[in-house]
């Protein structure tokens, strides 16, 4: 099976095979990290435009460093140091920045649908790189790469996830992502960031429950995913940072209770002493260095199915009429449609 | 525009006889098997490098490693092909460095597939020695490489094409030259 990816904004509207795919296509880009020479000229002549309106250093690093591996150039708009302060529009900035001719942008913001909305107006592949409490797709196949990896599949899993899920598009591109492969999710946190509806988020069918005792919710799980805790939403007297410790925290003590061999996965960065104790985040069963690398092959085969052939300098432009935009919320164009 | 078959040019036994003449010329010429290993080209130069390495177990007794490797990332006509170009995995579990390795590819014809391997087998590392064996070469050279060891040299117009058919992969055993025609 072979899909046109035209944008990657979510994986929502993914299903099991296309998803599958994604993540067979960053097998090869694996390898490459472990090559003593890293660099490829697929992608030379390419520009990438990075534009993150909302603070990052990993993903932004990831995504440059995926590009630069492919041998693409990269451009970087940095919320600070952009007109965004001086009251450029959304749309204004990314078609300045559309204007510089990139082959792709990658984008990162506050609000939840940025991405699709830019998508929308471009006709470059966009890369939804986050976009509010919406999603993080590549997040959650560089999470599936890493399972998958290490338990040899991630068909019918045990999934506990660990804190602020209300505000995590982590936590929503998980659970689209593993939810289409059978996975079960036990959301586990204050009850202010666990409210009932998240139990609706998935695809018809997928299981979801929340639980409030971290103990109950850890007891045999296959993975667990831990988020951030984002510290300046801990306050009295609502929660303070103690009481999180005190309940929430994931302790090597309270892992004993999920399965001997349970992953734990953290996107990063870790508020060790947090939301994770150092024993658990250095343990063997921390996969916390494998999603960062996993990160850059994903991200390399993102790069790579969007961006690699479009080239405005194909040889035969008469030959291969631009189809015309046609854009829906699904990202995945029929391959007949999509050659151009 | 329909797609005539022409010619066999090889029978199953013919390929089998001619590949076990590639693994005693590879072996003879390598000077011993200590530093030598095989890479296949995806797709059918891997089934024709593991069954050359079977038949030099059978000169020599020993083990040659046999490695794989899709060249997709390295191609020089991407821009083309890749809105549906799948990657395979590469798979070379051996160092390559200061090996004596040999190429594996079905058909040598524009030299670009070759030129696309050896790219990708130089981030790998720094072989001593790379040379090409091919069962078919069907000429029309655009860059500046041969093969050493060669099945067959065959006379080909460029609209012809050369489908090397292994059972592996295509469930029948033999090569044909087929052409385009209006």
């Amino acid at each position: 099976v072979t899909h046109r990816f035209r944008d990657l904004l979510a994986l929502e509207p993914l299903n099991a095979d296309e998803l599958t795919f994604l993540l067979d296509q960053s097998k090869p880009f694996q390898e490459i990290q472990r090559h003593p020479l890293k660099k490829l000229a697929t992608l030379r002549g390419k520009t990438v435009a990075l534009a993150f309106f909302e603070n990052s250093t990993r993903t932004r690093l990831s995504f440059g460093t995926a590009a630069s591996r492919l041998g693409a150039d990269t451009m970087n708009l940095q919320a600070e140091a952009s007109s965004l302060k001086k009251g450029e529009s959304l749309l204004d900035t990314v078609h300045t920045l559309d204007a510089m001719k990139p082959d792709c942008l990658v984008l990162r913001h506050a609000a939840s649908g940025a991405a699709d909305f830019v998508a929308r107006h471009l006709d470059i592949p966009v890369i939804n790189a986050g976009d509010g409490t919406h999603e993080h797709p590549s997040q959650g196949l560089l999470d599936a790469l890493t399972i998958r990896d290490r338990k040899g599949s991630i068909a019918n899993l045990n999934v506990t996830i660990l804190g602020d899920i209300q505000h995590s598009r982590v936590a929503r591109s998980n659970i689209h992502m593993l939810g289409k492969f059978g996975c079960r999710f036990t959301l586990c946190g204050p009850a202010m960031w666990v409210p009932r509806e998240l139990e609706k988020i998935g695809a018809p069918g997928v299981s979801i429950r929340r639980v409030f005792r971290i103990e109950e919710a850890l007891e045999g799980a296959d993975v667990v995913l831990v988020l951030r805790v984002q510290t300046e939403r801990l306050h009295e007297p609502a929660l303070s940072a103690d009481d999180y410790i005190l309940l929430y925290q994931l302790s090597g003590e309270r892992l004993r209770r999920a399965q001997p061999d349970a992953l734990v996965l953290h996107p990063g960065p870790m508020n060790r002493g947090i939301e994770i104790t150092p024993e658990v985040a250095d343990s063997a069963q921390s996969c916390v260095l494998d999603q960062v690398t996993n990160g850059i092959a994903v991200r390399m085969a993102l790069l790579f199915l969007l961006t690699a052939g479009d080239s405005e300098n194909a040889e035969h432009p008469a030959a291969e009429v631009q189809a015309p935009k046609n854009r829906r919320s699904t990202d995945v164009k029929d391959p007949s449609h999509a050659s151009r | 525009m329909r797609i005539v078959e022409k010619a066999q040019l090889m029978s199953a036994s013919e390929i089998d006889r001619t590949l076990q003449r590639l693994a005693h010329e590879i072996v003879e010429k390598s000077g011993g098997t200590k530093h030598l290993a095989l890479i296949g080209i995806r797709r059918r130069g891997v089934p024709l490098a593991q069954r050359i390495a079977q038949a030099m177990r059978g000169i020599d007794g020993v083990d040659v490693p046999v490695g794989t490797l899709d060249i997709t990332l390295y191609r020089d006509d991407l821009s083309k092909v890749a809105s549906h170009a799948v990657l395979q995995s590469s798979d070379i579990s051996f160092g390559v460095d200061n090996m004596d390795l040999v190429l594996v590819a079905d058909v040598l014809y524009t030299g670009r597939t070759i030129r696309a391997a050896m790219n990708g087998l130089f981030d790998l590392g720094r072989p001593k020695r790379v040379s090409l064996c091919v069962l078919i070469d069907r000429g029309h050279r655009e860059m500046p490489i041969e093969s050493q060891f060669t099945g067959r040299v065959v006379q080909t117009s460029p609209t012809e094409i050369i489908e090397v058919r292994l059972r592996e992969i295509d469930n029948e055993e033999r090569v044909v030259l087929v052409d385009r025609v209006d």
